[in-house]
Formats: C-alpha cells, sequence, structure tokens
C-alpha cells in the first residue's frame, strides 16, 4: 500500500528514471483533494499521527495566495512517509476522502496551482460541484458567480 | 518465500510479483517447477474447492517424488512455512507427517532442520519464532514425526530454565509461557500416551508461577479494578486456560487437525527422537519479552449478535486470540487486507467475530508500554472493518465506546489518552456523528471526573481535525462548558495606550517588525532601558537583554504578528532566531519565553505545543526549561490537560532520539576507525599509499537537535580525535538526559508529596482525581521511557527514591524495577 502510484509530475526537470528514482526515496508527500478551507493545524493533526512533520508546504492559488486545495508534507524518514500512505491514503479530512501521493521533493514555485485560472488543473475541468473546492469548475462556470468560500454555514448557495 | 513474508521495501520497489517473475523469466524448467512446488505449498489449505486433506494429500505425493531432487530446497521451505505461517501449524506438520510416512530419512532431516532454527530463535532472542517453532515441533507428535517421550523431555529441560538462580524473571517467564502455549496443541497426545511426565511438568509450572513475583501487574494494567473482568497478568491467565483445558479432557474445538484423517497411515511411520536442546545460558545481552495483562473488555453477557463469546479462562478464547492477532501481524502494512482478512477468519462461525475483533485491536492498541502499531493503524483498519461490515462494526465499535466511557474512572490514563485521540479520529470519519445527550450525566460531574475530562479532550482533539465552530454545531446546547475555548491569541499589547510595562516596548517592536526591521536591530532596541510612552525611563534601568518584560514584549509581539499561521509562526521564529537564543542565554530567559508563549496561546493548545517543538529543536530553549516549566506554579491549573503531558512527552522524547542518534553515531565513526586502523595495519608491507586511496571516503553525519543527519563529507578516514569528539558529546548529551530525568521525576516526588501531606493534615482521603492522574503520569513517564529510565536507575534508587519516600510513591519506582528483574 505504500507503493508508488501511476501519477507522474510532467513539470519534472529530469528524466522519468530519475523521476522515479526521487520517488522511491522519497519523504515528500503530495496531498489532494483537500477543501480550500481546510487549515495547516488540521493537516498537522492528522498527519503527524504518523510520525514528526518536518514541514508543511500548503498549496496556494498562483495569483490569490490563497490555499487551493492541496499541499505538501515532508517527513524526516521515509518509514513515516510510507505509514501516511497505508493509514491515511484514502481516509478522511474536512469529511472529504483525502488523495496521498509520493512526491519527488518540494522545489520552490511548485507551491502554486497550475491552473489557467490560478488554482489546480483539476478544478479548470472538472463539472462537478463541489462546496469545499470552490463550487462548479472554472469552465463549468454559471454565468452568476456563485463560489463560496469558507464553512459559515448561513452562507450555503442557492439550490 | 517472498510471497508470503511482506518484505515491503522489495514490495514498494519493484511490486509484489516482480521478485517472482524475474525468478521465472529465468527460464529453465527444473526453475520452474521448483517455482510451482513453492507455489502448491505455499498455498496448500487455501483452496476451497477441494478439502485441506485431499490437498495435502495431492501435495505429499507430488513433494515425495520430486524429493530426490529438490530435497534441500523442499526441507528449506516446509521449516520457513513452520516459522512464518504459525496458523497454518497444523497443515504443514500434517505434511510433513506425510512425507514422513513414505520416507523416514526425510522426516528425520527434516527434524534436524526445525531444532536447528529452534536453537537459532532462542540464540537471537527471536522470542516469538522460537515459540511458534516449538508448538510446530510439539504439532509433530501429533503426526507420529516425532516421539511423544522425547518432546516431553525438551519440555522438561525447558522448564527446568524456571529453577535458575540469578537470572531475570522475564527469562523463566518467557520459557514457562512458551511450553505452556504447546500445550493446547500436543496436550491431549501427552496425555494419553505419557500422562505422569506430563503431570510433573504441570506440577513444576505450578509451582513457579505461585512462587514468582507480580509486583509488576499494576502498572501493566489498564483497568484498576477488577470489576466485572479480573484483568491477569498473561502466564496467570493461561495457566488458568491450561487448567480448564486439562479438566475438559484437553480437548478444545478451534485446531483444526488434518492429521486425524491421516492416522491409518500416519501410525504407521516411525517416530524420530528430538536431539538433546539446552537452553542457551542467560547473558547480559539477552533481551526477553516484556510481561503483559491481558485486555479483557467483553464477556458473553455483551455480545448480542447471536453466538457465544469464549469464557475468559477458556483456552478457545486464547486460540482465537492469538490467531486474530496474528492476522494483524501478517497484514500489518496494508489495512485492506488486514481487515479482509480478519473478517475471513476461519473460525467466524464459531464465535462473534466482530466483537472479538474489536476486543484484539483495542488490546494491541492499549498496550504497555507501547502499542506495536501506530494508533492510526488501528484506527484506520476499523474504518476499513466499517465498510465490510456495515450492518455489525459499526454497532460493536459504539457499543464497545459506550462501555470504555461507563468504565473511564477505572482506565489507565495512558489507555485514556489513545481512547481519546482514537475516538476523534473516528469521528472525524464518519461526520463527527455520535449520540453526546446519553453522556449528559457527566455534566454534573466534578470537572476532574475523568468522564466529563473525556468529553472535553475528545472535543479539543476533534476541533483540531476540523474547526472550533463544528464543536458547536455537533454537541447539545447544555455541553458547551465542555466545549474548548475558541483557538485564537490572546495578545496583552493589544491596547496601545495600556499601563503596561512593557507597551511602550511592545509598540516600538510591532511597528520596527512590520517594517522589516533587522534581527540586530532588534537586539540592539532590547538592549536599552524600559521607558514608558512619555519617554521615562523604567527603573530600575535594565540594559539586560533578559529583563523578563522585555522578553515577553518582544516574544509576545513577535509572535502576534506571526499568528496567522504555523508557517507564519516558523519563518518568524527563524528570521529572529539569534534574538530568541540572545534572550535564552540565561534559564530565566528560557522560563519567560516559554511563560510569555503561553501567555500569548494558551487558548490554543495545538499552536502551543507546536511553537514549543519548534524552540526545542532550533535549540532556543532546553529540555530542562520545558520540564521546569510544565512544573511551575503558573502551570498549575493547567498541569491535568492532556496537551501538557503532550508536551513533555515530546519533549523527554527528543531528548532520547538525540541521544540515540549520538550513540549510532559514535558506534559507526568507532567502527570505520578499528577498520582503517586493520586496513592500514595489514598494508605495512605494500604500497600504503595506493592502500588509503583505496579506502572510499566515507560520509559521516552529524547530527543537529532538530532531527536531521547533517551530512559531512568526509575526505579523510576517521580520525581518533574525531572519535574522541563524538565521544564527548555524547557524554554531555547523556548527562542532560540523565538530568532531564532528575528534574522530572523530583518535581512529581514534590508535588505528590506535597499533596499526601496535605490530605494527611486536613485528615481528608488523599485518593482524588488528581493524585490518581498524577500518579498515572509518573508510571507512565517509566513506562514510556523506560529502556532511557533503565540506565540511571541506580541514581534515581540512591537520590530521589529513597527509603524515606511514601510508600505511595515509592511504589511506582518499584513496580517499575520489578519489570524487567
Amino acid at each position: 500500500m505504500a507503493d508508488v502510484s501511476s501519477y507522474r509530475d510532467q513539470h519534472f526537470k529530469g528524466s522519468r528514471s530519475e523521476l522515479d528514482k526521487l520517488l522511491h526515496l522519497s519523504t515528500t508527500m503530495y496531498i489532494g483533494n483537500l477543501a480550500f478551507y481546510t487549515t495547516e493545524g488540521q493537516i498537522y493533526e492528522l498527519f503527524s499521527k504518523c510520525g514528526d512533520i518536518k514541514r508543511i508546504v500548503m498549496g496556494l492559488d498562483k495569483f490569490k495566495k490563497t490555499p487551493c486545495g492541496f499541499c505538501f508534507i515532508e517527513y524526516y524518514i521515509r518509514e513515516d512517509a510510507e505509514n501516511c500512505m497505508r493509514f491515511v491514503n484514502g481516509t478522511r479530512l474536512d469529511d472529504r476522502i483525502i488523495r496521498t501521493d509520493w512526491d519527488a521533493g518540494f522545489l520552490e514555485g511548485r507551491q502554486y496551482g497550475r491552473g489557467k485560472t490560478g488554482g489546480q488543473v483539476r478544478d479548470e475541468y472538472r463539472t462537478d460541484y463541489d462546496i469545499g473546492r470552490g463550487g462548479y469548475g472554472k469552465n463549468a462556470q454559471p454565468k452568476v458567480d456563485m463560489i463560496i468560500f469558507g464553512r459559515n454555514k448561513d452562507a450555503l448557495p442557492m439550490e | 518465500m517472498s510471497r508470503r513474508r511482506v518484505h515491503d521495501s522489495y514490495e514498494d520497489v519493484y511490486g509484489a510479483d516482480r521478485g517472482y517473475k524475474k525468478r521465472r523469466r529465468g527460464g529453465s524448467e527444473s526453475n520452474d517447477l521448483e517455482d510451482r512446488l513453492e507455489s502448491l505449498v505455499l498455498k496448500v489449505g487455501e483452496n476451497t474447492t477441494s478439502t485441506i486433506e485431499s490437498n495435502l494429500e495431492g501435495l505429499a505425493s507430488v513433494l515425495d517424488g520430486d524429493i530426490q531432487n529438490f530435497k534441500k530446497k523442499v526441507l528449506k521451505l516446509l521449516v520457513e512455512c513452520a516459522v512464518n505461517m504459525p496458523e497454518k501449524c497444523t497443515i504443514y506438520s500434517t505434511l510433513v507427517g506425510l512425507l514422513n510416512a513414505k520416507n523416514y530419512n526425510f522426516g528425520g532431516e527434516f527434524v534436524e532442520n526445525i531444532v536447528r532454527s529452534f536453537k537459532d530463535s532462542l540464540k537471537n532472542n527471536s522470542w516469538n519464532e522460537a515459540r511458534v517453532v516449538l508448538r510446530f515441533i510439539g504439532d509433530l507428535v501429533n503426526c507420529h514425526v516425532v516421539s511423544a517421550s522425547s518432546f516431553v523431555q525438551l519440555m522438561g529441560s525447558l522448564l527446568d530454565v524456571t529453577k535458575e538462580d540469578g537470572v531475570p524473571n522475564v527469562r523463566k517467564d518467557w520459557y514457562c509461557y512458551a511450553v505452556m502455549s504447546c500445550l493446547p496443541w500436543v496436550g491431549r497426545e501427552l496425555y494419553e500416551k505419557r500422562e505422569s511426565p506430563l503431570e510433573m511438568l504441570l506440577t513444576t509450572i505450578e509451582v513457579y508461577l505461585n512462587k514468582r513475583p507480580k509486583k509488576h501487574v499494576n502498572m501493566l494494567r489498564i483497568w484498576s479494578t477488577d470489576v466485572p473482568h479480573p484483568q491477569e497478568e498473561y502466564l496467570e491467565c493461561l495457566w488458568n486456560q491450561i487448567k480448564k483445558l486439562k479438566h475438559d479432557s484437553w480437548t478444545e474445538t478451534i485446531i483444526p487437525r488434518p492429521y486425524l484423517t491421516f492416522d491409518n497411515v500416519l501410525c504407521e511411520a516411525l517416530q524420530h527422537n528430538l536431539p538433546p536442546i539446552v537452553p542457551p545460558p542467560h547473558h547480559n545481552a539477552c533481551v526477553y519479552p516484556m510481561p503483559w495483562v491481558v485486555y479483557r473488555m467483553f464477556d458473553y453477557t455483551d455480545v448480542t449478535d447471536g453466538h457465544i463469546m469464549p469464557g475468559a479462562h477458556s483456552i478457545e478464547r486464547f486460540l482465537v486470540e492469538e490467531h486474530l492477532q496474528q492476522i494483524i501481524d501478517m497484514s500489518c502494512k496494508n489495512r485492506k487486507e488486514c481487515a479482509t482478512n480478519l473478517m475471513n477468519f476461519v473460525h467466524k462461525n464459531k464465535v462473534p467475530l466482530e466483537y472479538c475483533i474489536v476486543e484484539v485491536i483495542f488490546s494491541l492498541m492499549f498496550h504497555q508500554p507501547k502499542p506495536k502499531y501506530l494508533e492510526v493503524m488501528f484506527g484506520s483498519v476499523f474504518i476499513e472493518l466499517s465498510k465490510l461490515s456495515t450492518n455489525t462494526m459499526p454497532l460493536v465499535l459504539a457499543q464497545t465506546t459506550e462501555i470504555l466511557y461507563s468504565r473511564i474512572e477505572s482506565m489507565h490514563v495512558c489507555a485514556f489518552d489513545r481512547f481519546v485521540s482514537w475516538f476523534a479520529y473516528h469521528l472525524s470519519n464518519f461526520k463527527f456523528s455520535w449520540s453526546w445527550q446519553e453522556w449528559a450525566d457527566c455534566l454534573a460531574l466534578d470537572p476532574e471526573h475523568p468522564k466529563p475530562k473525556f468529553v472535553r479532550e475528545v472535543l479539543q482533539k476533534a476541533m483540531r481535525l476540523s474547526f472550533y465552530e463544528r464543536m458547536r454545531d455537533i454537541v447539545p446546547p447544555d455541553f458547551e462548558p465542555l466545549l474548548p475555548e475558541k483557538p485564537e491569541p490572546k495578545f496583552k499589547y493589544a491596547i496601545e495606550k495600556s499601563t503596561l510595562p512593557g507597551q511602550f516596548l511592545s509598540n516600538t517592536l510591532l511597528t520596527k517588525i512590520r517594517n522589516k526591521t533587522t534581527p540586530e536591530d532588534i537586539i540592539e532596541i532590547l538592549k536599552e532601558p524600559l521607558m514608558s510612552e512619555n519617554g521615562e525611563i523604567m527603573e530600575p534601568a535594565d540594559i539586560g537583554i533578559s529583563n523578563p518584560t522585555k522578553v515577553d514584549a518582544f516574544v509576545q509581539t513577535l509572535l502576534f504578528i506571526a499568528s496567522k499561521s504555523f508557517s507564519h509562526a516558523f519563518a518568524a521564529i527563524t528570521k529572529f532566531i539569534s534574538v530568541f537564543k540572545a534572550l535564552g542565554e540565561t534559564d530565566d530567559g528560557q522560563l519567560q519565553i516559554l511563560r510569555s508563549t503561553f501567555e500569548l496561546w494558551s487558548a490554543d493548545q495545538q499552536m502551543l505545543t507546536v511553537l514549543i517543538d519548534k524552540m526545542l529543536k532550533t535549540q532556543i530553549i532546553e529540555c530542562s526549561s520545558v520540564a521546569n516549566w510544565i512544573f511551575s506554579k503558573d502551570m498549575i491549573p493547567e498541569f491535568t490537560k492532556l496537551y501538557i503531558w503532550e508536551i513533555l512527552s515530546l519533549t523527554i522524547n527528543k531528548m532520547s532520539r538525540h541521544v540515540d542518534r549520538l550513540t549510532r553515531e559514535l558506534n559507526e565513526a568507532r567502527e570505520k576507525l578499528r577498520t582503517t586502523a586493520a586496513i592500514s595495519n595489514s598494508s605495512d608491507d605494500s604500497d600504503t599509499e595506493t592502500e588509503k586511496a583505496e579506502v572510499k571516503p566515507r560520509q559521516l553525519t552529524t547530527t543537529t537537535f532538530g532531527g536531521q543527519g547533517v551530512p559531512m563529507d568526509v575526505d579523510d578516514n576517521v580520525t581518533e580525535e574525531m572519535v574522541e569528539r563524538m565521544e564527548e558529546k555524547l557524554e554531555m548529551a547523556q548527562a542532560d538526559q540523565k538530568n532531564l530525568f532528575l528534574i522530572v521525576f523530583q518535581r512529581f516526588i514534590m508535588i505528590l508529596s506535597e499533596h499526601l501531606v496535605k490530605c494527611d493534615t486536613d485528615d481528608r482521603p488523599f485518593d482524588t482525581y488528581w493524585y490518581k492522574y498524577t500518579v498515572g503520569r509518573l508510571q507512565q513517564v517509566f513506562l514510556a521511557h523506560h529502556e532511557q529510565v533503565q540506565k540511571y536507575s541506580s541514581t534515581l534508587e540512591g537520590l530521589l527514591f529513597t527509603q524515606d519516600l511514601d510508600i505511595h510513591i515509592l511504589e511506582v519506582f518499584h513496580q517499575f524495577l520489578a519489570l524487567r528483574s
């Protein structure tokens, strides 16, 4: 369960085999499908159950510089990261099933979303309505802007 | 064997099947045949379309035919199966029995090999392995491979260890346990063939169990009371189960015995005698398993699913629990597999499966001193089990939570922590949905009572996994007093014009820091005497940088500016680390840093914990300061909150890990020095230059306290001087560690003694919630860090835990000593 997945970062500067080697030695995790409002504190709380965290880098919208639903977690030792894959991947944070995967290592610039509008690429194209990730995907935006941020339960969208 | 044994790193790099296929690609026919045989052997008994017996019969014929060509391989494979698949013990013993019946010499060679494996396990201190191998040998008696008389003799010589003098009790305990745990398998056969030698063995066991000391039990038990379930020490429990088994004529209903079907074939076989086996003598490097108390949570009255829970003293209970634990051990790295295998437990129709699983997992989770696996492993397995058993598991878990809550007053604080942690985590995966109102009784209790404390701490942990406002939503309104504080900073210098002594300084620092001033500049400002708003110098004019007001103004102001998130706070600490270090040069300075941080962040326990962790890592403060601060008068109202224990724990752990790392590095360096010395000695006759050049420069790491090893490129070989420096570093660290433990234990003794004396003079009962909690934490320091504390026991005995101490406090120390005696 601590295996490398099939995802490979297309922006990685280096050969495929270099990437694979780094992934197999890495102590950095990519965490995906977070809600935009999930905080560093929540991430610390859950992921420190696998071991000491060296640092967390929140994924940010390139323009707004606000969290856009992913982050990197660096552990000190590989075993802790493996346990993260085994026991946290596929469980819930903020009621959402989150995904963890190996990452080749954080580099400056990789904390920004690569989507055209600043967030993650997947939020450009998805067609579902996800209240935790700004509502509709960017391409599927209805004319009236209905994006809801934050958790105030009174700010529910109109059905 | 790579298919069955989880070689995890191998799996990660190549995928589980790749190694297997790699061999196949080798291509020769005999390789193929070998692989096929291996596969057949590994999977025997798993084929559900035919019976185990026919499986075995077929396999025995195949192997017998190929034995001449693959004898060594088959022998090795069978021994590995016996060692690594204890849950299939009777299947493989039957297979060996059938092979022995066909080929006496093969049987003899197998016995030799399995005996060698047993001896090796003993020598290597692989205790669990040794125990399952011994049991396998016992089962070979059932299969007419080994003679009953020689096995009884072996059991006798193993039990002789219980008569040894001057050895640790845990050694004698293990040998006794190993012999006892064979009896469910081979008891019947020995009773039939060798009744009086068996009786003698049982008597030896009984005599040993009666006279062995059981002082350690109180430290290891999870429940302080035996109501409703007696909490028995593991040897006692097994002995009671064995006695009942004997009473039932050695018959039990769990162990599958395929050899019975083949009795007519097997009884024709000639048996082998075991060679004499002498238990290796004890020496100082031997480490034996620690004792444990059997965790009991359920009995048949709790079970509502129509099955009968085997009684606490029935051997079935022992067998089921052991088997479930073996399943967990096998699939501990894959939670989905683990859950599936547990739900497919072969005896699921005989027992209330979910209840058994839940009790076993909680017993592992609560195990003292430390659970075998990460708590989150158990938590995630429960989630998977809830997906597989959607109708039953969630209900059993809810029932379990209710039971634990109802008995929480007698739960040890170590288990309390883990229960809190698990429950909050579990709720976070199920929308925090819970019938809190059923626990409304806790609202009327003393706030220090474990019940309201439990709810409070669960809500605190749940909040950390979600957010503050959500907690208000999930509990009924009358639970408000138990809700955590809203986690936000409390900045005392928020009012610019206040008359606080540090206000003017804070205002100055606020502006400067927001304008991106340098740390050097800040230090200069801090050297100036404190001023009030109108520019007057406050008397006495203090140019010392560690003036408490100055420290307070700086720490609170900076951390307030950086209060937005952990990352902001860490960045601020990193940027101004030189200031922090200057302020923390004295012990008082460090204490003030902690106090100020607490004042600002008392409402956010998580932030406080994380900041203190960072300050330790960056060596702004020392471990001893944290310990002193926790036990200070200011912190008395916080003392019984769980986060305080978390902080103390992380502090002690950091120190221990530091010492361990330095020890490891020193040993590596010493080894390197030894080998290079050997090389240069041996190259005296040859060209020394070339020799030295050929020895590759080695990468040594030097440790920072923060936890990383910083690679240090070594151009030359390790020198004596380097090793000496490392030795000094280690000595200093060990002195710090000793000092830390002394502080912690001394403080515990002080507060407990004070309490006992006060209760005595006021004529009040001393057994308050605070007292029970605090004694529990003292026990926990011993237990959680027992390996490290061991090193300093004589100092502790001489300096702190002296005879004049109150017996209740001294008792804890004696329990700790009893753990390894």
